[in-house]
């Protein structure tokens, strides 16, 4: 996943690349539009359990995405980020149980409890990198799992939050499937346009040279542990904005969404799409919903069972996951 | 008061219990990540795996034969494991060590799942052997005497294997390995093989850690990552790679757990959360970590 960073961050600062690197980058933005414009009329000529699918996916793609921007652009790789997720859909639950579902309340809710919890909790993990990383978000995470079934009176402890109204826009509740899921794609646009943004950014490029030496950036005169605190506290709002998106699909959060196999899976989507690539992780949480979800009743609800195993075979096999083939492909070509 | 100090001797002793299955449960994974670096996150699911053979053993119908079978099975069971982990991840030996613990993480997830579909969604018990299923009276109070057991039977086996990396030739070539693998190389000695036998007995324990825990802990869908999480934080706060801080790490983890769990109860996760970071903070490479710490300072 290290050889990513001389391709993707050398475009950023200099806008005029070489040539070669811009007909693909065109292709891009052009299939980007076709896909956008796939999602937004899908409702429209789908039946109402496959848009529910797409929905779903949406959600749990915004959540890879601002998982990748800590795993595959600073080199943070989390097991502990579903805590964040869960946090924003049990924020926004509870807001719209309790105060008001009106539209951006439980959002804003989701987005500012998310980066609460990855503040209180990523000052102490952004001092370890690498597999320690990966070992203190994953204590982290099962940390609030634990909070999430224990604090009775407001998460409902096992059960979770059940019964949570619809998100209502100016009084509307948004009941319809089709609704629901042109409500997520916006806020999935926005995110992820956020996350690429940053991405693409002067302090998305630091970010990369922190993925790829840090001890060079800090002697460059960056404060490393400060940027990657915001990425992480970044992160964990848009993973909470992910969070409110779940809830207000499904209406309801249990602690298994913010626990250690939704933190695995969100990890793998990453993996599967290729570290670093922030459509790749939108491929990848494409996959794991629908052998999940979609594909997972018909495997006798043992979806997780194919999901492991594709782990195991993505590790040996594309160690830099489906954009890495695509990279490959246009390396081919171009040399 | 006398109320109050007995429910801390209950405490205490629960915390010791809890301490030493913590211990044989983190050793392995300590030994193999000091020494290969290789973070095993399957280690939870063998310990669930042993735990599901002990209720397949002896489930209701506690006997010495069906609970001392149930030992034996894992044990073999858990050094098959652990020498077809060490061989899935020599491949990736070239590789980052991030991508070794990604092949565990997946193995973990398929064989949770495997044992789910096996053994079913609900939570199972395990009884203790006959003999050890009643309760005692020890220092004026009573406590199962199951535990009391797992007390000294954990006390013994955290001694035996203290002793083994501690004080003889294969624990020398071990810590030699944790310390300069490639010095250990150039002696002769072919280090795969000690990282496969190593990660074999880990295994072992891990699965046998499972029979023992079963009585206490039952087997359930989810406790494969929740001790895998505890046996992190032993790993963590003791220091990577080293014996005494295992058993240190996993000592104090169990009082702190019990002890939280006693007092605060809604603030447990917390509490252990709260350790972690305290020994982070305070000493980056754990209790009695080498030079190689948890939080890499290079």
């Amino acid at each position: 996943m290290r050889t990513l960073s001389a391709l993707t961050a050398a475009p950023t600062r200099s806008g005029g690349s070489a040539p070669t690197a811009r007909r693909p980058r065109r292709w891009g933005a052009l299939t980007g539009a076709l896909v956008v414009v796939v999602l937004a009329t899908a409702p429209l000529f789908l039946a109402p359990f496959a848009t529910t699918t797409l929905t779903r996916i949406l959600v749990f793609a915004l959540f890879a995405v601002s998982l990748d921007l800590l795993v595959g652009v600073t080199g943070l790789p989390s097991l502990g980020h579903a805590g964040y997720f869960g946090a924003g859909a049990y924020a926004a639950g509870w807001v719209s149980l309790n105060v008001t579902a009106e539209m951006p309340v439980p959002l804003l809710a989701g987005a500012a409890v998310g980066a609460l919890a990855a503040a209180l909790t990523g000052w102490i993990t952004v001092r370890s990198r690498g597999v320690f990383f990966l070992m203190l978000t994953l204590a982290i995470g099962e940390t609030l799992q634990q909070v999430a079934e224990t604090w009775q009176s407001v998460t409902g402890g096992a059960n979770g939050l059940t019964g949570i109204p619809s998100t209502r826009i100016a009084g509307q509740p948004l009941t319809n499937a089709g609704f629901v899921h042109w409500y997520v794609l916006v806020f999935f646009l926005a995110g992820f346009g956020l996350v690429w943004m940053v991405a693409r950014s002067r302090f998305g490029a630091a970010l990369r040279g922190i993925r790829d030496n840090e001890p060079r950036m800090r002697a460059l005169g960056y404060p490393t542990a400060l940027y990657k605190y915001a990425t992480f506290v970044l992160a964990g709002g848009v993973a909470g904005i992910a969070g409110a998106l779940l809830v207000a699909q499904q209406r309801l959060v249990t602690p298994a969404d913010l626990g250690f196999t939704t933190a695995a899976f969100a990890l793998l989507a990453v993996i599967i799409g290729g570290a670093g690539s922030l459509w790749g992780a939108c491929v990848g949480a494409a996959l794991v919903i629908v052998i999940r979800d979609a594909l997972g009743p018909s495997l006798g609800g043992h979806g997780t069972l194919v999901l492991g195993i594709v782990f195991v075979v993505v590790v040996y096999g594309l160690p830099r996951g489906v954009a890495g083939l695509r990279r490959l492909r246009r390396n081919g070509t171009d040399r | 008061m006398s109320a109050v100090l007995e429910a801390g001797l209950v405490s205490v002793l629960n915390g010791f219990a809890i301490g030493f299955l913590l211990f044989i449960l983190a050793i392995g994974l300590s030994l193999v990540f000091g020494m290969m670096d290789v973070l095993n996150l399957a280690h939870g699911a063998l310990f669930l795996g042993g735990a599901y053979l002990g209720t397949a053993f002896v489930g209701a119908r506690p006997s010495w034969g069906a609970f001392l079978a149930a030992l034996a099975v894992a044990a073999v069971a858990g050094l098959a494991a652990g020498g077809a982990l060490s061989l899935m991840t020599e491949p990736l030996r070239k590789r980052s060590h991030l991508d070794q613990a990604l092949l565990t993480l997946g193995v973990a997830l398929v064989v949770a799942e495997l044992l789910t579909i096996v053994f079913g969604d609900d939570p199972l018990t395990i009884a203790a052997p006959p003999g050890l299923n009643g309760s005692i009276g020890i220092l004026g109070i009573t406590y199962p005497a199951y535990r009391l057991a797992l007390i000294g039977v954990g006390a013994v086996l955290a001694l035996v294997v203290y002793l083994v990396v501690d004080r003889t030739r294969v624990g020398a070539l071990i810590r030699a390995t944790v310390a300069d693998r490639e010095m250990v190389a150039t002696l002769g000695v072919d280090n795969r093989l000690v990282k496969a036998a190593v990660f074999a007995v880990g295994s072992l324990l891990a699965t046998t850690a499972g029979v023992l825990g079963g009585p206490v802990y039952g087997a359930r869908p989810g406790l494969d990552a929740a001790v895998l999480i505890l046996a992190l934080v032993v790993v963590v706060i003791g220091g990577l790679g080293s014996a005494r801080g295992a058993l240190v790490g996993a000592l104090i983890i169990g009082q702190v757990d019990t002890l939280g769990r006693a007092l605060l109860p809604d603030l447990a996760s917390f509490i252990l959360f709260g350790a972690l970071a305290l020994v982070l903070v305070l000493r980056p490479q754990g209790l009695f970590g080498g030079a190689h710490g948890t939080v890499p300072a290079r």
